[in-house]
């Protein structure tokens, strides 16, 4: 939609004095008459309640960091002032609390939108990357908040992930002291914490103007997944506003009354009981567990019997991602198109909830209580840790080989020619239509 | 006057003239200054995040090891980090020393502890795999169990199972008086 002319006209001698200095106005104008694919569903309108989110959590947080005081001695009382004392304090906490999981929650619909709709295609790769980059960024993020309140959760939390980064060869043990500012989590690294919890969510924010940089650039993806070549730009797109704003509307009302929900109804349900307990340098809580969005990558991290090996494969759960693109060897974007692919696609989900499901269990729990098994290599078959490692088997191999093969082999349906153009009977072959689609590309 | 004139209109005017001149070398040596610059200028904000000089005066403490029962073990804090001072019985004795060398390094019980001082223990209570710090007297080994990821430790704080990669750290310390230690 790179070619998108503009309709701007400036009305009064004001605007026109601004335009001609500053073109903010048209810029504004422009974005909002965007020709935008006429399909779109439910599922597009996660890109507006992430906007939202990112802006609930940057003003929340703002906010909060008027009160909270970033030191060992204090960090903990701080935030309890906020919950008891603070006019309003413990809405704000409790928002910007539970915002964090809604966040996730959406940038996971969004993410796996983009994977069955095959929008990390060509010309789309610049788009997913740097989607995958903000994912990576939330996932820092929201790490180093969590450390803020400095309960057991917080500091035992730290201690772990900053671990993950002692387990790398010759190198980690001194990039950990450097990180730690010392050598062990104390009032140096919350400092430092909560310093980088106040910019990344900026850095965020810059990598969302180039993220819609290249989707205007490049064009959204629709449900069935084929270009619109620029002669039926007007038959198959309408503008962004108001089609689209009132759509991507009821989307974050009803996203709202979820938030809502959680906010009033059962504020401490995503979190941890734990993290009301002051934190203990020299008592580790029974049972550490992350966030519920971290939970199939530490499943992942649990899965390696090696320490090192675990961490690459955590960090490489995320980093596979940014490949995707050229993973994919499929040429038709949409999977309603690919019947065989949507079958892996709908494992591929449920493998991912299960892995955070093990995520919160024992390793060495067993999956069927009473049933008996034998002992396979390190573990008991009957055991979380044998299924977390079945689950991140299937979670690589979607990736690394489900992914490439399916591609070339499946024969997927006859694919329409244009987003508007019903699939008439013996119409497009899939043959034709990816031809088609590969021109217009 | 006119020869220099002629020379930087030379240069000026061949662009296609691979040879490096002088102006490539300016470009080249301005460009190695700026990235020398950027280098020097970020040291400091790099640097700034290790370990501060009253985070480092804490390196040394002391304590009397007879506080610690036998059969007990004492927390003690140094560099942030737990000091497990275990004071071992003769059964546990009998067993991590009947076991030889053994945990990751393999080491014997008498490698682990300071001579006319068998009983006690001073280990870093920081598990070796992901930092937790391991319950006492727990686990299949009579050790330490850490409950974060399920590794067990034995009564000489050696790794026996579990995906922790190494022995408990036995930290630099030395018997000064009698019972009393100084560790760091």
């Amino acid at each position: 939609m790179s070619d998108h002319e503009s309709t701007y006209v400036p009305k009064t001698g004001i605007e026109r004095w601004l335009d001609s200095r500053l073109p903010i106005v048209r810029f504004g104008a422009d974005y909002m008459s965007l020709p935008t694919p006429r399909n779109l569903n439910y599922w597009w309108t996660f890109g507006a309640i992430l906007m939202v989110c990112l802006i609930t959590q940057i003003v929340t947080g703002v906010v909060l960091a008027m009160h909270y005081t970033p030191n060992v001695a204090m960090a903990f009382d701080s935030v309890e002032r906020i919950m008891r004392d603070v006019p309003g304090g413990w809405l704000i906490r409790y928002v910007h609390a539970n915002g964090a999981s809604m966040f996730f929650i959406a940038v996971y619909i969004h993410m796996l939108r983009g994977l069955y709709y095959g929008s990390y295609k060509a010309p789309r790769e610049i788009i997913w990357i740097l989607g995958c980059l903000i994912f990576f960024l939330m996932i820092a993020t929201a790490f180093l908040g969590y450390v803020l309140p400095w309960g057991q959760m917080s500091f035992w939390g730290a201690e772990v992930i900053t671990n993950l980064i002692g387990a790398i060869p010759m190198v980690g043990e001194p990039i950990l002291i450097w990180l730690r500012g010392g050598p062990a989590i104390d009032n140096a690294t919350l400092n430092r914490f909560f310093s980088l919890h106040y910019l990344l969510p900026f850095v965020i924010l810059g990598v969302v103007v180039l993220h819609l940089w290249a989707l205007h650039t490049a064009g959204q993806n629709n449900p069935v997944g084929v270009l619109i070549p620029k002669e039926r730009t007007a038959k198959d797109t309408l503008p962004f506003h108001p089609y689209y704003t009132v759509k991507d509307g009821v989307a974050i009302i009803l996203f709202m009354m979820m938030f809502a929900f959680f906010v009033f109804f059962m504020p401490n349900a995503l979190g941890h009981a734990d993290n009301y307990i002051p934190a203990n340098p020299l008592q580790t809580p029974a049972h550490i567990v992350p966030e519920w969005y971290m939970l199939p990558f530490y499943a992942i991290l649990r899965a390696i019997p090696d320490k090192f090996g675990g961490v690459v494969a955590m960090f490489a759960a995320i980093g596979i991602l940014f490949v995707l693109p050229w993973l994919d060897t499929s040429k038709v974007r949409s999977m309603r198109y690919r019947p065989t692919m949507k079958i892996f696609f709908v494992i591929f989900v449920l493998v991912g909830m299960g892995l955070g499901w093990c995520g919160a269990q024992l390793p060495d729990a067993p999956v069927v209580p009473g049933m008996a098994s034998f002992v396979l290599l390190d573990g008991e078959l009957n055991s979380y840790l044998w299924l977390t490692r079945l689950f991140t088997a299937y979670y690589f191999a979607f990736f690394l080989f489900i992914m490439p093969i399916v591609g070339l082999r499946e024969t997927p349906l006859p694919v329409p020619a244009s987003v508007s153009e019903p699939v008439l009977s013996g119409g497009a072959t899939p043959a034709a239509a990816v031809a088609q689609a590969e021109k217009k590309g | 006057m006119a020869l220099e004139n002629e020379s930087v209109a030379a240069d000026q005017g061949d662009p296609n003239d691979k040879d490096p001149n002088r102006r490539d070398f300016i470009h080249i040596a301005a460009g190695a200054a700026a990235v020398g610059a950027g280098v020097m200028a970020a040291w400091p904000l790099v640097n700034q995040m290790n370990p501060a000089a009253d985070t480092l005066a804490l390196s040394t403490i002391e304590f009397d090891t007879s506080k610690v029962l036998e059969g007990m073990q004492v927390v003690i804090k140094w560099q942030g980090k737990p000091v497990f001072v275990r004071n071992r019985t003769a059964a546990e004795l009998q067993r991590v020393r009947a076991e030889g060398a053994v945990g990751s390094p393999a080491e014997p019980d008498s490698a682990r502890t300071k001579a006319g001082h068998e009983a006690i223990l001073v280990v870093i209570g920081s598990c070796t795999h992901l930092g937790c710090v391991p319950t006492f007297n727990a686990g299949d080994f009579g050790g330490w169990f850490c409950p974060c990821h399920g590794s067990h430790y034995d009564a000489s704080g050696r790794i026996r199972k579990g995906p922790a990669p190494l022995n408990l750290v036995v930290p630099d310390y030395e018997f000064t008086a009698g019972s009393t230690v100084r560790i760091g």
